[in-house]
């Protein structure tokens, strides 16, 4: 039989710790109450975005060690990753950290897959903490996927905006009262032959409902708050939702869906779809969301990380855009 | 999944660009962009002895130079997400292709930053403008000297 | 004067709606389409058009990139026809050196001058 990717995490292994900063627009957000962080200035008072970039992940990272009441040196791996090219943002900030460190890269899924990566090496009972998260920061990311920040390119209903922020958390051993992993699916490319980079969502929904579906399909009988895909925006989730209501699937008794990238900006139309970016998913999963299966709002929710696996050179090359969405299941006794 | 009734679904669900409205902004903003220069070659014909058809290229370094401007002061952008080719067409919008790339590679440094990547953007409205005029100018020399018409 | 300024607007606001119609209807990325509008402009003055168009329109003809295209041409055929084939290649240039010229001076000064903010349009 063919692998689902799904696994249970029979040591539930906790979220002890979490740290969420986003650049000065992000302020704009119904989630900034949850930011730890908000910076005032885009390139974190750094002479180049990527510069900034950087700090603003060693910066949150930091602030995860400490909100957490341990020290860099407690840490047993940092799990981590960005969208700039060779993922230099991230390896920088890491040498400053200067901690046991791997690259992640699920383009804007790796809040996820870092977490999910992360909940295996507990399970394995080898390391106690291992800290996990993405980032991403507009205009770094902008200037490599897309124009110039400066260019005057109209950006069509279905574009979206990358958000400047990032989103760490510190996984250890099970501990009551914290939110733990219950089971994850890992999941697989899809490519329905979509190729507008100016519009993901509709390229990413297909990849977020075939982990959606594996993943309720192992855990039948299961009752969930809520579902939250990461960044398909306002357009991909409406897609997301006519895929769920057409294919039967919200018969295991899920009802309520959610998406962070449609909700990351409230209803401000200037930002079109809603967010994207690698740091859409890792702040609202580990800032508002962590806070609110902290305080008991929430018993089980699925979180399921999109991410677009295109570049410019691929895009310029005619090929379509292949997607992933990475899913875990957290919950809070 | 299959592919093609996926785009089916998309193409119902995905909103769909405004055309009607995006043109009638485009019609605006580049006219308002195109009577703005025409008034900038009435000054240049009226206080700096310029011909109408000499006008045009002084009025174009200044069109590129308000360009500069918008740009810089983030400005341009706005006016292109609203204007669409409006503000993209106009030689302001070449300016603005040009000067946004320089802005945006100041961190490489001026050689391999700025220099390299000024006409990213720009560079295939010179390169195809070259070509396609040397094209059109060498089949036109040879048909005059052939006798078929004459310049 | 005012007649000709509304000439201009209407003009080149129409030229405009066409830059329009290849973004978004043709799904043309922007490079796509001003490369085409160049190329349209150059082959309009191959056949004599574009410089009457320029005596109607004035701004409205002169101010989009398809007259970067037309003042290419020109120079080529004007040289052309002073000095045969060789002048195909060394007129080019002649008409149309502002729009390029500008562009690179503004743009490096613009390097020196400016730095990008991501502010939300």
């Amino acid at each position: 039989m063919k692998k689902t990717g799904t696994y249970q995490f029979a040591s539930k292994p906790s979220i002890v710790s979490t740290a969420v900063s986003v650049g000065p627009l992000e302020k704009v957000s119904p989630f900034h109450p949850h930011f730890d962080f908000i910076y005032e200035d885009e390139r974190i008072g750094q002479e180049t975005n990527e510069k900034g970039h950087s700090q603003l992940i060693e910066d949150t990272c930091n602030m995860a060690v400490t909100k957490g009441g341990f020290q860099l040196q407690d840490i047993d791996l940092l799990l981590a990753g960005d969208l700039v090219n060779e993922m230099t943002p991230t390896n920088f900030a890491a040498r400053q950290l200067a901690t046991p460190f791997m690259g992640m890269f699920s383009a804007c899924a790796t809040s996820v897959s870092s977490l999910i990566t992360a909940s295996f090496f507990l399970e394995t009972k080898l390391m106690d903490k291992v800290m996990f998260g993405a980032a991403s920061q507009h205009n770094a990311v902008e200037r490599q996927f897309r124009y110039p920040i400066e260019y005057g390119a109209q950006k069509p209903p279905t574009g979206q905006w990358t958000v400047t922020g990032g989103g760490y958390g510190i996984l250890s051993h099970h501990q009551t009262g914290k939110p733990y992993v219950h089971s994850a699916t890992i999941g697989q490319v899809m490519d329905c032959e979509c190729t507008d980079p100016l519009d993901m969502g509709s390229a990413m929904a297909p990849a977020a409902f075939d982990t959606i579906q594996k993943h309720l399909a192992q855990n039948k009988g299961t009752s969930y708050d809520f579902v939250m895909t990461g960044d398909l925006g306002k357009n991909g989730f409406s897609i997301l939702q006519e895929l769920i209501k057409s294919s039967g699937v919200s018969s295991y008794l899920v009802d309520n869906y959610r998406d962070a990238g449609a909700e990351f900006y409230g209803n401000e139309e200037k930002f079109l779809s809603g967010a994207s970016g690698a740091g859409c998913s890792a702040t609202v999963y580990y800032g508002p969301i962590y806070a609110e299966l902290l305080a008991g709002k929430w018993k089980k929710i699925l979180l399921v990380a999109t991410g677009a696996l295109l570049s410019p050179l691929s895009f310029q090359q005619g090929e379509t855009i292949p997607c992933i969405a990475h899913a875990v299941e957290l919950s809070m006794e | 999944m299959d592919a093609e009734s996926y785009q089916k679904t998309v193409d119902q669900i995905a909103p769909k660009r405004p055309v009607l409205l995006n043109c009638m902004k485009a019609f605006l903003t580049g006219g308002i962009i195109c009577a703005i220069g025409q008034l900038v070659s009435f000054v240049f014909m009226y206080f700096f002895s310029f011909t109408e058809r000499t006008a045009s290229n002084p009025s174009v370094a200044t069109m590129v130079f308000l360009s500069m401007v918008l740009t810089g002061f983030g400005i341009y952008k706005k006016i292109g997400q609203f204007g669409g080719a409006g503000s993209a067409v106009p030689v302001t919008g070449f300016g603005n292709a040009v000067i946004s790339a320089a802005i945006e590679h100041k961190s490489e440094g001026f050689i391999l930053g700025v220099g390299v990547n000024m006409f990213k953007l720009a560079g295939p409205v010179i390169v195809y403008g070259v070509f396609s005029a040397f094209v059109v100018a060498l089949i036109k020399t040879i048909l005059v000297k052939m006798g078929v018409i004459s310049w | 004067m005012i007649v000709s300024v509304i000439i201009a607007f209407i003009v080149g606001g129409l030229v405009c709606v066409i830059g329009q119609l290849l973004f978004d209807v043709a799904k043309l990325t922007p490079a796509h389409t001003l490369s085409l509008m160049v190329v349209i402009g150059s082959v309009l003055d191959g056949f004599g058009l574009y410089e009457p168009f320029i005596d109607f329109a004035g701004a409205g003809a002169t101010i989009p990139i398809t007259s970067f295209g037309n003042s290419l041409t020109h120079g080529a055929l004007q040289e052309a026809e002073k000095h045969g084939f060789i002048g195909v290649l060394t007129g080019m240039f002649e008409v149309t050196s502002s729009g390029i010229s500008a562009a690179i001076i503004f743009g490096v000064i613009a390097a020196i001058l400016f730095k990008s903010k991501g502010k939300v349009s």
